[in-house]
Parts: structure tokens; sequence; C-alpha cells
């Protein structure tokens, strides 16, 4: 599996002066991919002709009653142990405020009794992100406003599409934990990455199959309280996502400085302006008059549903990671890229079959971005092995690791074929000795470690020696020294 | 007194004798259908019963039913049965209007499980009947169509919200018709017009279709001149519907199946507070029939007593928060955007707000505005929850109660039908109507009204009879002993 990830750039976020704090609480909806919509029996598929999938109970007209689809329930449950939230007995409510894209002028939701609270989140680099609730809700149909500037105060007029209206959403609210933009990013790649495993919801941030809406305030360093927060909306993507949490942050802080303060509203990304504008004010918050759905029963998952939930979830992107790190040799969050490309399995497998697992990383992350091809973990190994034998240099590996990508084979042949030998290793004794010497505790470990420990650290050494000499060397004739060395 | 040529319950015989006569070839539908429809157009302009009559649907339909019996086919047990269908379930093809502006003229793309039931037992629709506005009144007066006339005195109501059915049904129009009942608005109107009303157990009969009033009290029943007929109906239309969440998952009950089994050693329970001056209001001669009903279960070997329901007393108040708090939710789908009453306004919202001020007439008006503020932040939980509260409570008494009587007896309605106009300047007034019946939709038990005699007008007077939760079998067995002793009083008296 090869999923297309919206890292963004690296942003090294604009300096929010030490004296300010963020805190940004994210609501993350997710579109649930389930055959039919959440209450009626429509498709529930995105880019069909408008208004194509509808019928009486997704237009809301009179008369017309929902059934709940079991599979949204389950897959939100799904989630919501993914998360490690309680999964509780739980009721639909109705959440009242008039929209036209909204045909019964209520959305059926959860209010005081979701499907899943409680829960957390780790992020690749440790970071444990609260989620305070996972709940059901129906999706909205879609306004196109035609005239004006595109939207509805100075539109000719509108056209809904009701396809997506009553299409089954998953809504989770983190509290307000996070602390920086870049964790904001993480915490949504690895909800995202969560998502893709369990096979919920094809979680694209541009078809709005995945939607962000990121809380945020600031306070001053050191200091607990929650201050006025915006709500921010219309976040298209991961790097949309940290740069709007950061000109809002710098908004809120200019603010403060001049004496003046942010009042709580929502607030809209701007992509091409790269800055936030006034929505529609909070300061008189929307009365939703919520009460409990009655054309719904209580959902209320047996013990029996609830276990078969828990052993249907497939490993999670964190104990991917964990399970890689450990292989490999290397830090869990340096897995983090291999685990969101969906590569853990082929790197173990390549690992296992005897190559070194700080080179299949890096080779993974550098080498075979655009896809493993003809590539199989056997094949891969053997080049592997070849490239820290010091038979290949490192070019010469990734020249003949894209052959095989592209063609299959065996390492060894391609490498003939393309008239690749291993390089002259004669001032070697030397070189092994001084790194010896500048690192003691791995020579220790070499020496009076277990087996795997030893093989990890020959890889460390091999690893070095290949550096200095740019992969000139014969891993080999090294492999021979450290021996010579050890006794 | 003399009864007005547009009071014939059953005109051309009750849904059993006609299904029997058009299966057994004795009479066809298409007869027994233009027979009803001609009375529909000599009288209905007086009773206005009527929003729509589907005359040549029916006519259509009719000649259908007779092609397949001539053809040998079994076409159910309401075959040819003429059905008149309260104007709230949904009916493709055919405009369904709640008696609103708002909706004149939408035709639904589908319709009603309990109406494709019917008709799929062999029953035709004639017409869809008026009802005050989307279900919301006591007399059938809050209609934007104009007030239905009570067959049995035109300047007399005939009860609501289904009082457009329930004069269908007592004006022969048809020997039977679909009701809905949220706070007593099939056995109010039953009582008035002197038919036979059931608000089955809540879920015993799906709601698909039926456009929602207050959606966790709402439930479809028949109306019919006999017993047997109300039961035939019942088990037709009943059992689960997969369309209806809240419905039963199980098949229809079987109300039929003990309606000649007797009262012999039943216990039957008078809800003190319907019976006496506990809650005001209740007329002396409907509490006398209402005696007068216990007195001949007695004879038939039941045993009577009394039963307190304290919380009763607070079934209106409670049912007037409920209620309105879901029609508020219900109705703000009728927003000008997709169907029914558009007015133009500047933007999305006005255009919301004109459609609406101009589509809904002032009772609904004024039940969405009470509905909001007892939902609102900060009164929810004074309003709203408390009226849960007292609802639940409802339900504690009734279901203490049911372990000492098999049935409970109370009036239907506190008075016989009142004249045109009477209350209609006074909410309150009005919606004392329905303090004997909102309790049962409350605590969603099954309950009926059973005709029992005369007011001191001459008016009919029904009594009811509630049951526990899907206990409808042993309702039905009550009222079928009822309707003999009235029957047996009226060859008497005749």
């Amino acid at each position: 599996m090869y999923y297309t990830v919206d890292r963004g750039p690296e942003v090294h976020e604009p300096s929010i002066p030490d004296a300010w704090e963020l805190v940004v609480g994210l609501e993350v909806h997710v579109e649930l991919s389930t055959k039919t919509k959440l209450f009626c029996g429509c498709a529930n598929h995105f880019g069909s002709e408008p208004n194509t999938n509808v019928c009486p109970t997704c237009l809301g007209l009179p008369g017309a009653l929902p059934v709940i689809n079991a599979a949204a329930v389950t897959s939100a449950m799904r989630l919501g142990r993914a998360l490690n939230c309680e999964v509780k007995p739980s009721v639909m409510a109705r959440k009242n405020y008039f929209y036209p894209d909204m045909p019964k002028d209520f959305q059926t939701s959860q209010y005081d009794q979701p499907t899943n609270e409680n829960g957390w989140l780790d992020t690749p680099a440790g970071v444990r992100i609260n989620i305070e609730r996972a709940h059901i809700e129906e999706d909205t149909g879609k306004s196109t406003h035609v005239g004006g500037d595109g939207r509805i105060s100075s539109a000719q007029y509108s056209l809904i599409d009701y396809n997506r209206a009553g299409v089954p959403l998953l809504e989770i609210v983190s509290c307000p934990d996070i602390r920086t933009a870049e964790e904001a990013k993480a915490y949504v790649a690895e909800l995202r990455g969560i998502v893709l495993a369990l096979d919920v919801s094809d979680a694209k941030m541009e078809e709005g199959s995945m939607r962000v809406d990121a809380n945020v305030s600031v306070r001053p360093r050191g200091s607990d309280e929650l201050r006025t927060r915006c709500e921010v909306k219309n976040i298209n993507s991961l790097s949309s996502l940290g740069r709007a949490i950061a000109y809002e942050a710098k908004r809120h802080i200019s603010l403060y400085d001049t004496g003046d303060r942010p009042i709580q509203e929502t607030r809209h990304w701007d992509e091409e302006a790269g800055r936030t504008r006034s929505g529609r004010s909070k300061e008189n918050e929307e009365d939703y008059r919520y009460f409990p759905e009655p054309d719904l029963t209580p959902l209320v998952p047996s013990v029996e549903e609830l276990e078969a939930i828990d052993a249907s979830l497939p490993e999670l992107p964190g104990a991917q990671r964990s399970a890689l790190a450990e292989a490999a040799g290397i830090s869990a969050p340096d897995a983090g890229l291999i685990v969101e490309r969906g590569h853990s399995q082929f790197a173990l497998d390549t690992i296992a079959a005897g190559a070194d697992g700080a080179r299949v990383v890096v080779h993974i992350n550098n080498n075979l971005a655009g896809g493993l091809g003809e590539l199989t973990p056997e094949l891969f190994a053997g080049l592997v092995q070849m490239e820290t034998a010091g038979d290949l240099t490192s070019t010469q590996t990734k020249t003949v690791l894209a052959q095989m990508v592209e063609s299959g084979g065996t390492a060894a042949d391609i490498a003939a074929a393309k008239g690749f030998e291993a390089m002259d290793t004669s001032e070697l004794d030397g070189m092994v000795d001084d790194l010896i010497s500048s690192h003691p505790d791995e020579w220790t470990r070499f020496c009076e470690g277990d087996e795997g420990d030893a093989k990890k650290m020959a890889g460390f050494f091999t690893g070095q020696i290949m550096k200095a000499t740019k992969g000139q060397a014969d891993g080999k004739v090294i492999a021979q020294i450290l021996n010579s060395r050890r006794s | 007194m003399t009864t007005p040529e547009t009071a014939s319950p059953a005109a051309f015989g009750d849904a059993q004798s006609i299904a029997n006569d058009v299966s057994s070839g004795t009479r066809t539908a298409a007869s027994v259908v233009a027979n009803h429809l001609d009375r529909i157009a000599t009288h209905d302009g007086e009773v206005h019963a009527f929003n729509v009559v589907t005359a040549e649907r029916a006519m259509d339909a009719a000649e259908s039913i007779d092609q397949r019996i001539a053809a040998g086919e079994d076409v159910g047990p309401l075959a040819g049965v003429p059905v008149a269908v309260k104007d709230n379930m949904c009916t493709r093809g055919v405009a369904t209007t709640c008696s609103s502006k708002i909706l004149e003229g939408w035709e639904p793309p589908y319709t009603a499980t309990v109406v494709e039931r019917l008709t799929n037992a062999g029953a035709i629709v004639v017409g869809k009947t008026n009802l005050d506005e989307f279900a919301m009144g006591s007399s059938t007066e809050n209609s934007a169509f104009g007030p239905t006339h009570n067959p049995w005195d035109l300047d007399k109501v005939p009860g609501g919200s289904s009082g457009g059915s329930a004069a269908a049904v007592a004006a022969g129009f048809a020997p039977v018709s679909l009701g809905s009942d949220t706070g007593g608005s099939i056995r109010q109107p039953a009582s008035l017009c002197g038919v036979v009303g059931v608000k089955p157990t809540y879920g015993a009969v799906s709601r698909y279709g039926l456009i929602a009033f207050g959606s966790s009290l709402d439930q479809i029943g028949p109306f019919t001149t006999t017993v047997a007929d109300s039961a035939t109906m019942f088990e037709v239309m009943g059992g689960h519907d997969p369309l209806d969440s809240t419905s039963a998952n199980q098949p229809a009950l079987a109300v039929s199946s003990k309606l000649d089994a007797g009262v012999d050693g039943l216990r039957v329970g008078i809800i003190t507070e319907m019976a006496g001056d506990v809650i005001e209001g209740i007329d002396a001669d409907v509490i006398a029939r209402l005696r007068a009903a216990a007195t001949a279960l007695e004879a038939g070997g039941a045993t009577v007593g009394e039963v307190s329901i304290p919380s009763s007393v607070y079934g209106l108040p409670a049912y007037y928060m409920v209620a309105p708090a879901e029609a508020s939710s219900n109705l703000a789908r009728f927003d000008g955007v997709r169907y029914g009453l558009r007015v133009d306004g500047a933007n999305t919202a006005l255009m919301n707000t004109a459609s609406r001020t101009g589509g809904f007439g002032p009772e609904v008006k004024r039940r969405i505005m009470l509905g909001t503020y007892a939902l609102s932040a900060g009164y929810r939980d004074a309003f709203y929850g408390k009226a849960q509260q007292i609802r639940t409570k409802i339900i504690e008494e009734f279901t203490a109660a049911y372990e000492h009587f098999d049935v409970l007896l109370s009036p239907a309605s506190p008075s016989t039908a009142f004249a045109l106009g009477d209350k209609a300047a006074d909410p309150m007034a009005m919606y004392l109507n329905d303090v004997c019946t909102i309790p049962s939709n409350l605590s969603g038990q099954p309950s009926m009204s059973v005709p029992f005699g005369v007011g001191d007008d001459g008016m009919p007077i029904g009594v009811q009879i509630l049951a526990p939760l899907m206990g409808d079998v042993v309702m039905f067995q009550v009222a079928a002993e009822l309707e003999r002793v009235a029957n047996a009083t009226n060859e008497a008296g005749a």
C-alpha cells in the first residue's frame, strides 16, 4: 500500500516570542467510507452527478425516517478504540439550526452521550494529545454560490448538491493539548495514518473526506489559563494547517501586545493571502437546542461486539514504528516516514532476509519514494548485503536499486551487467583502529554484546567506514579487520 | 333529536361485510367505491371531511381489484374497502398538505408504510382528510382549508386533530379511515363522532411516511364503525417496518384473537383522577357513561376497582413541553428551500422567515415558539428536562397500576362535541380537551375510544380503554364487550 502524504514543507515555526505559548485544540471530521449513507441506503460516493445519490430520507422529505447504518457505527467504534477511547452506549441527538444545505434544518449528531470518549494519541515524537470525544454525525450537502465573489452574501443564486447529505462522519475533538504548529501537523498526520490503517476512510484533505478546524489561542508561557480562542476553518492541507495556526497565533499576540484582545469568532484561512479572515462572530454563540433524536434508538454495543472490534484492530502506525525501530536499530521517529508510506512490513521482511536495518531505512526513505516496483524483500536484501560488504559503493547501489525497481532481477546480475566492482581497501586497517578508539561504547557492545548487538554494531562500524570512504570500501575486508581486533 | 342526513356510519356496510361481498362477488369493488364517492359528492360540501377526493384513482384501483377477483385471486382481508387517509400521511403522487399552506400542492414521491400495507390488503384510498394544521389542535378548526363539521350536528366540531377522518367514517364516506394520535388526535374525535378510534402501542404500527409532529408520541391508528374492523386494520398495518427504527421488532399483534372471549375474570380499573373532580372540567354526563361502562363490564364478569395515577394531572403541562419541543425541530425543514411554499426574501435567512411566516398558521407558530423556548439554553432543564421526568413518573405509575389491573378505563374526551368557534380563541380551553388522552402518548401504552351512548345533548360519548405496553389484545377484548353491550342497548332502545 502506498499513501500520498502531504507533509508540507518543513516550516520552521515563525518564532512565537518566548514569552508566549500556543494553545491549540483540533476538531477533525473524517468521512467514513461506508457503502451507503448514515441513515439511508443511498450510495456514499464522492464525485457523482449532483443530486443523484439522494432519497426521501437524506433529502429530509416530510415523513421520511432515518435507520442507522450499522457499518458506520462499527467503523466509528473501531476508530474510537484505535484512539484509546472508552466506547460507551450512546445516543444520537438533534443539533438544530437553519442552513440550506442541511435538508432537515437539524443535523443528526451526538451530544452528551457520544460513542467514544476520553482517548489519546501519541505523535511520532512521543507527545501525547488527549482526545475528548469522537462522535458520530451526518454530513451536510454542498452549496455552490453563483455570481458575485463566490460567497453566499454576494451570490445571485446558489446550487445545492445533496449527494453528501447524510454521509457518515466521525468528529474527533482533541483537548487543547497542542503547543506548536508542528505538533498539530504531527497529530493530524498520525490520526490520518490510523484512519488509513483501519481502512475506515480515504482521509483525503484535498477532497474534504478529512477536514480540520483549529481552535487557536495563546497565553503567557507558564500560565495555565485558557484565553479567547478563534476557530480557524477552511484548512485544506497539512501545510496550510501549520501556517494557519502560526498566523493566527501571531495575530493574537500582536493584539495583546497593543493592549487589545481577540474576540471569539470563526475565521477562514485564505490560502492565497496567507492569512485568516473573520467569518461569523461567535460572540452570540448559536443555541443548537440539542435533544435526543426520537426517531432513533440508543446505540448499545454488546460485550461481544466490543471484543470483536478490539480483535479486528490492525497494527497501528505507532506499533509499526516501534517494531521497525527495534529491528532496524533506529529511533521510532526515524521510522515514521516508512510507516506513513505503508512500507514497514516490506522493511521488516528485508531486514529479516539479512539486510542491514539502517541501510534499508535509508534506501526506502531516499530512493524508493516512487514505489517498490518489481522489488521484493529478498532481492532488496541481496543488494543491501552487497553494499554493506563493500562490493558496491552507495552510488552504485542506488543505480542498481533503480534498475531492480524497474525490471526486477538480482543485485549481483545487474551489478555485473553494469560492470561495477569493489574498490581498493589498503588503508582500512588504520581507519578501523581510529574508529574503535573514538567509539569505545560501541566497540564494547560489539565485543561483549549478544549476537544481535554484535551484528548491529558491526553494521555501525561498517557504516562509518563506508561513510568515510564514500562507499569505496569492501565490507568483507572491514568485517575481517573488526573480527581480528576483537580477540 | 333527529339524526341529520350527514350522519350515517357504515352507510354501505362495515369493512368486514364489504370485503366479504367483494371477495365473494356479491358486490363489485367498483360499485362499493362508486357508492361512497356519490355519498361524498352529495354531503362533503357540508361536512368538509376531505382535502382531496381521489375519485379517479379510486375507481381505477377498484376495477383492478375486480379483475383480480374475477381471475380467482385472493386480494386480501380488505378487498374493495374504501379508506380515507388523514392528510399528514404521504401518498405517492397525491397532494399531501397537513392542511397547511406551507405544503399546499406538494406531492410526495413515496407512500407511507401503513397506506401501502392497507392497499396491499385490498383497501382503496378514496381521499385525504382534513386535520388541524400539522395535527396541532382538538377541533379541526386549525386547518388552512377551513374546518370540518361534525356529521351528527354540523354546527359542532368533530374533534381533532384527525377530525376529517373521524367525520368521514361517521358520515359514511368510507367505512374505515386512518388517523394519527399525538395527544388524543384519534381517540377524542372518535368519541365526538361516535366511532371506534384506536391508538396502538407506540411502535406497534410504523410511522414511516407520517409527517411528524411529536416523533416520540405520534402513532397511527384506525377509525372504524366496529371493533372488529379496527382489529383487522391493526393486524394489516402492524408489525415491524425496517424503515422505522422505533417500530417494534415483532409481527403484528393478533388483536382479533380475543374479540369473542368476553371479560369474565378481567380486572378493570377506573382512573380516579379522571372520574371525579381531581381533573376539573370533565362533564357529569361523560363520567356517567364511564360508570355505566364499568357496570357493564362488571356484569360481564370483570372485577372493577379504582386506581390513582397521581402524576396524570401533570400530563398536560409535560405534553406541552415535549410535543412542541419535538415539533419545533420536526417542522424546521419547511424552510422554502426544497418544496412547498417559498416566499422570496433578500437572502436565504429572510426567505426562510418569509416562507415560514406566510406558510404556517397561528397555532403551529405558537407551538414552534413554545418548543423552541422549552429547548433553549438555560431553560431546557427546567422545561424539556422536567417534562421528561414527569413522563418517567407517569410511566412508573401506570406500570404499578397494571400490576393490579388488566385494563384501565377513563373518558376519552371531557365533553361531547362543542360548537364550532367555541374554543377557537382560547388555546388553554382547547388544550384541556386532551387531558384524558395525553397520558397514554407520554407512556406509549395503547388506548382506544369505543362509543358508549350519548350525552345530555344527544351527542356521542366514547369510553377510553387503556392497556399495558403491547397489551393491545386485551384492550380489544374489552372494547368488543363494551360494543356488544352498547349495541344491545341501542336495539333495546330502538
